[in-house]
């Protein structure tokens, strides 16, 4: 039985990566379990500078899943790369993804260009879809031409392969998707949060600080699958398909609706162990479904 | 952190929304300060309760009814399991002080029951102050009389001290470092009146280990997760906002 995909020129021995920002930078993790059964790892999202992020409370349960305001916390992509990854590297022998946010294009584009000679890195995840960052994040991900042009300057000057990671929060999914095809985009990764709320009962306040938060979970598993599906058919770079996955069916169907790779978030932080699950059960739901190799099941929805 | 599958041993109501809950089978060893993360069914979100106490791998939590997430937990009858995230966080440090004085408000004094008997079992004899809203609202003062020297105080001066928990460390020697627990006025203005002492802070959480930074706060030492670098914080690293 064969779990290995290939991905962006790289193989990776299963399809399981922990989606960022619900895996920090991957060693709290590995206090419980060894974390080299993971296919990769998305790192939590990297800004220029360090950014503390929203005010508390950045946290609302929801039935099947929680919004977060977490607004981009992270030391920084310096730190990141001198100490977070080494920290990292210790306990992980793949490569990992970084993922980057930022407020404008110059900031992406340095923050971009500074893995270039990062080694542990293998490919760039653009994040153009964060709902919690004023005048940033998902404004560069809501409007093709924006999300194009952006593209196109980071691309310039990134020498590793760029996943751009597309917002749910759009009319037109399809549409964002072949805007950052015709930019150069390497791959796609879907969904990033769906903007939501939640108030106190008792007195009609938002429970998240800044109001509103991004919503994910069991609950956008249909949405996102749906938009993999749509995207995965309209472009011709790979996917990264997520949104509420909790299991090894989960990521089956996943890949049949066109991912290539399929990322877990926030299940991480409430079964964490979720990740390593999955990875153990995936050749006994092959095995279930007479899949021999994984990769063949890869978009096979499309002929229908 | 271990994910552990816990038997519930007893759940008994101490008073109108007051719950102690006690579970076996805990493998993970954990001190004073520390927290657990409860999974609830039909709840997405773990619920952080603190180490009220811990002894020979039976866990005790001491638990409010504030939501559907404890009512859940106030209906679980003994023998039934409970998937529970143990050893989370940080510790009190005792090793700071020969005279400790514990500061509780409402719910926050079940973390200090743990804490007052490590002193008793070093051979202090721990100062517990225990603030509650009134009489009713007091439990587990048997408890603490057991291993510490206890003034409550309430703030209808129904029972004790009237007044709030800060009146009743007036009416003492200020202490060389305190140990507190309870509501953010509380915490607040514990500081004001000393930075001497740790306290033991809430957050609404994603993960409680440190994976989705749900709940860092600003000291004067960088950012700091709750779960992770806390509960428990020095009182002179915290900076309040708002
Ligand atoms: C480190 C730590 C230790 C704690 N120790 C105790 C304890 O020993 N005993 C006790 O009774 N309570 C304790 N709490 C508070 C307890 O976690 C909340 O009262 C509980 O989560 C409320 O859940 P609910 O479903 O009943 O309320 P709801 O209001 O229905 O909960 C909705 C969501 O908000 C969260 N939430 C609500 N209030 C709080 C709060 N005050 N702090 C954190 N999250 C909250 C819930 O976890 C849940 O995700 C502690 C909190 C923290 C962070
Ligand atoms: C707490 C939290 C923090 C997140 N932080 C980031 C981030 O920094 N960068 C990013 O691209 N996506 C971030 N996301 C989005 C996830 O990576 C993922 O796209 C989304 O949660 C959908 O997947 P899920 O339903 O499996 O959680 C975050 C999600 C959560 C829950
Ligand atoms: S609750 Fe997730 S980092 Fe603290």
């Amino acid at each position: 039985m064969k779990t290995e995909v290939s991905f962006l020129g790289h193989v990776l021995k299963n399809p399981i990566i922990p989606a960022s920002g619900c895996y920090g930078f991957g060693y709290e993790f590995s206090e419980i379990y060894d974390i080299n059964c993971l296919g990769s790892i998305s790192l939590k999202g990297t800004t220029l500078l360090p950014r503390y992020g929203n005010p508390l409370p950045r946290i609302a349960e929801c039935p099947a899943g929680l919004i977060n305001a977490i607004g981009l916390q992270n030391p920084g992509v310096e730190k990141v790369i001198s100490e977070e990854i080494p920290k990292l590297s210790k306990v992980y022998s793949d490569k990992v993804i970084a993922n980057v946010g930022g407020h404008s294009t110059e900031e992406y584009v340095k923050t971009c260009s500074a893995f270039n000679d990062v080694d542990k890195v293998f490919a760039i995840e653009l994040n153009i879809s964060c709902p919690n960052v004023k005048g940033g994040g998902m404004a560069f991900g809501t409007d093709e031409k924006v999300a194009h042009d952006l593209v196109k300057e980071v691309k310039k000057v990134c020498t590793k392969p760029i996943i751009v990671k597309l917002s749910p929060n759009v009319t037109d999914i399809v549409k964002m998707a072949k805007a950052v095809e015709s930019a150069g985009a390497d791959a796609i990764s879907l969904v990033n949060t769906f903007v939501g709320m939640r108030l106190d009962l008792r007195t009609g306040k938002p429970i998240i600080s800044v109001k509103t938060g991004g919503y994910s979970g069991e609950g956008i598993y249909p949405i996102a699958l749906r938009m993999v599906y749509q995207v995965s058919q309209a472009v011709s770079i790979p996917v990264i398909g997520m949104g509420g996955v909790t299991c090894a069916e989960d990521v089956l169907e996943m890949m049949q609706a066109g991912a290539t790779c399929v990322m877990v978030g926030a299940k991480n932080l409430v079964e964490p162990f979720v990740c390593k699950q999955i990875i153990d059960d995936l050749p006994k739901v092959m095995k279930k479904y007479n899949i021999e190799n994984l990769t063949d099941i890869i978009g096979r929805a499309h002929k229908f | 952190m271990k994910q552990e599958i816990l038997t519930v041993i007893s759940n008994i109501q101490l008073n109108s929304s007051t719950f102690e809950m006690k579970l076996s089978g805990v493998t993970e060893d954990m001190r004073p300060g520390q927290f657990v993360e409860v999974a609830l069914k039909e709840k997405y979100l773990r619920r952080p309760i603190s180490v009220a106490d811990y002894e020979n791998g039976v866990l005790t939590l001491l638990y409010k009814v504030v939501g559907s997430g404890t009512e859940i937990m106030s209906n679980i009858a003994p023998g039934e399991k409970l998937d529970v995230l143990t050893g989370l966080g940080n510790l009190f440090s005792i090793e700071k002080t020969e005279k400790p004085v514990l500061v509780g408000g409402g719910i926050g004094v079940a973390p200090l029951i743990g804490l007052s008997r490590a002193f008793y079992k070093k051979g202090i004899k721990p100062t517990v102050i225990l603030g509650f809203r009134n009489k009713d609202e007091i439990f587990y003062l048997d408890e603490f009389e057991k291993v510490a020297n206890v003034i409550v105080a309430t703030d209808d001066g129904s029972f004790g001290i009237k007044g709030n928990a800060i009146t009743a460390l007036s009416s003492i020697e200020k202490p060389e470092f305190y140990y507190a627990c309870g509501p953010m006025v509380m915490l607040k203005a514990l500081s004001n009146y000393s930075l001497d002492g740790e306290l033991s802070l809430e957050a609404r959480m994603g993960c409680g280990f440190g994976a989705c930074m749900g709940c860092s706060i600003k000291t004067t030492d960088g950012y700091k997760r709750v779960c992770k670098e806390g509960p428990v914080f020095m009182a002179k690293e915290i900076i309040y906002e708002n």
